[in-house]
């Protein structure tokens, strides 16, 4: 049951905004952004789009580097990663939709580092859920969401964004 | 010959997961699908810059051939390293089973190195099944060629290379030439084929190369290549041992060549889109012309590139298989202590 749809161009404007101030702050330029599949590539082609940046995307598919495969099996239709250029030396910015416990985020920075060295990553998230298992937190955050128990939220796209949060049928 | 059951009784866990992977016969269209489309994943990671991912990091793979093998053995190894899995591998037939040691001996040796999985080639039909049942719980067995019993590996790659270039196989005519008597390959390729859907599956060979009551595995027999080759979409060629020469099933070389090599002459009784497929080594002139091996129509070396992504999709998906038994056992054991 869906109990609430929220549009995210005020939080994509808002991350938008924050990244430039942070990017300045840090002195980067030409950062390159990679989304997470799927609703981090929908939420990095956004903010590619509205920070102007010059260098190609990257997408990554983490199914291959899971901390929970063991457990949960492989998914059969796992896509391949695409890093358009090299990463090494470079500054990444990371772009999921929600962050959660950190495992995605901990899976996305082992496989960046497979392809390279950057000089710098910075993790964007849509929504950050503060439910961390692991000492990894966003430098950018859209919202800030705090769900009752049984809440799930999704992020459906591509066009247009929403964030969905339904109630988990008992 | 190792007495055998119902190989999904133990090939499967009781969700239904791959926990070893000995056959493809009895397991059903959804789950072949799936090892082809978790194969089909792998095929495009290992044309990234990395072509290494650490699902089996830190467990320990050991290839155990009882039977000489270069191509199939070194793909494994391969498909393990690429998984980050720390593989040992053993050449036995050169070793301890010369020394008298046994089958259960040796197993029992691996499994105190701790090993997580047994790739297993071994000239005894079912002596994977026999070791599957034997082995500690939570080792995957897979098997890398029995006997004249099955090479369930090989006939997967064989089907992700088709349906890489066809697709479909409901609409697809296939025909295996050659060896089919003692073709572990063969068997494994008509379960596979019939599982998944395929039109038509045809065998093409002389009498003394054909199994009795081969036509109960659901095939169409030809002891005449023009006939049998007609309008077909694959042709699936075999390997041809010289020891079957000597022990006087066929006349000679020339003499299967001229009736059952694979020539442009012949090929063009099949489907002018139809492919040709090898298992490998090829014995060119005997099985298949050289024009034809390295024809367009060839995708002989396509099978060997998806050898190492099929054989990446099984080991991944046992292990997972094992794991998640493993954990059903201890929440079982769990709530029975409660």
């Amino acid at each position: 049951m869906v109990s609430g749809v929220i549009k995210v161009d005020a939080l994509l404007e808002k991350m938008t905004l924050e990244l430039q101030n942070y990017l300045k702050a840090k002195q980067i330029d030409n950062p390159m952004i990679i989304g997470i599949r799927t609703g981090g590539v929908w939420v990095a082609e956004a903010l590619q789009k509205s920070l102007e940046l010059d260098s190609p995307m990257g997408v990554l598919d983490i199914a291959f580097y899971r901390d929970d495969f063991t457990r949960m099996g492989l998914h059969p239709k796992v896509q391949p990663s695409i890093l358009p250029t090299a990463t090494e030396g470079r500054h990444i910015i990371l772009v999921d939709d929600v962050l959660m416990s950190g495992r995605t985020v901990r899976a996305a920075m082992n496989e960046i580092f497979d392809y390279g060295r950057p000089a710098s990553i910075t993790l964007a998230t849509l929504i950050d859920l503060n439910r961390r298992e692991l000492p990894v937190q966003a430098d950018v955050i859209g919202e800030v969401m705090l769900l009752d128990a049984g809440e799930r939220v999704k992020l459906t796209g591509p066009q247009p964004l929403s964030i969905e949060i339904s109630k988990r049928a008992d | 010959m190792f007495e055998q059951q119902d190989p999904n009784q133990i090939q499967l866990n009781s969700e239904g997961q791959l926990k070893h992977f000995l056959t493809t016969e009895g397991l059903s269209r959804e789950l072949l699908s799936e090892i082809l489309d978790t194969a089909d994943s792998f095929v495009d990671m290992s044309a990234q810059q990395v072509k290494k991912v650490p699902l089996l990091r830190g467990k320990t793979v050991v290839n155990l051939f009882f039977e000489a093998s270069t191509r199939t053995a070194s793909t494994f190894e391969l498909a393990a390293k690429r998984l980050s899995a720390d593989v040992l591998n053993l050449n036995i037939s050169t070793s301890s089973t010369a020394k008298g040691e046994t089958l259960r001996d040796t197993l029992m040796t691996m499994e105190a190195m701790h090993s997580d999985m047994f790739v297993v080639r071994h000239s005894d039909s079912g002596a994977q099944h026999y070791i599957a049942e034997n082995v500690t719980p939570n080792v995957a067995v897979i098997n890398a060629g029995d006997g004249r019993h099955a090479h369930p590996t090989q006939a997967m790659l064989d089907m992700l290379t088709i349906r890489q270039h066809k697709g479909d196989f409901s609409p697809l005519k296939v025909a295996i030439v050659g060896d089919i008597l003692h073709s572990r390959v063969a068997r494994s390729q008509i379960h596979a084929l019939r599982t998944l859907g395929a039109a038509e599956v045809r065998v093409i060979a002389p009498h003394t190369l054909l199994p009795r009551h081969i036509e109960a595995l659901g095939v169409q027999v030809y002891t005449d290549m023009n006939q049998g080759l007609k309008d077909v979409d694959v042709v699936m060629m075999l390997r041809l041992q010289r020891e079957r020469m000597l022990s006087a099933l066929l006349p000679s070389e020339a003499e299967f060549y001229k009736l059952y090599g694979l020539s442009e002459d012949k090929l063009k009784h099949a489907h002018p889109d139809a492919i040709v497929m090898h298992p490998g080594p090829i014995n060119r002139g005997v099985e298949i012309e050289s024009a034809v091996a390295d024809g367009p129509r060839s995708l002989i070396l396509n099978q060997v590139t998806n050898g190492i992504a099929v054989r990446m999709a099984v080991m991944s998906m046992s292990m997972s298989g094992q794991t998640t038994e493993a954990q059903r056992r201890a929440e079982q054991q769990a709530s029975s202590a409660e």
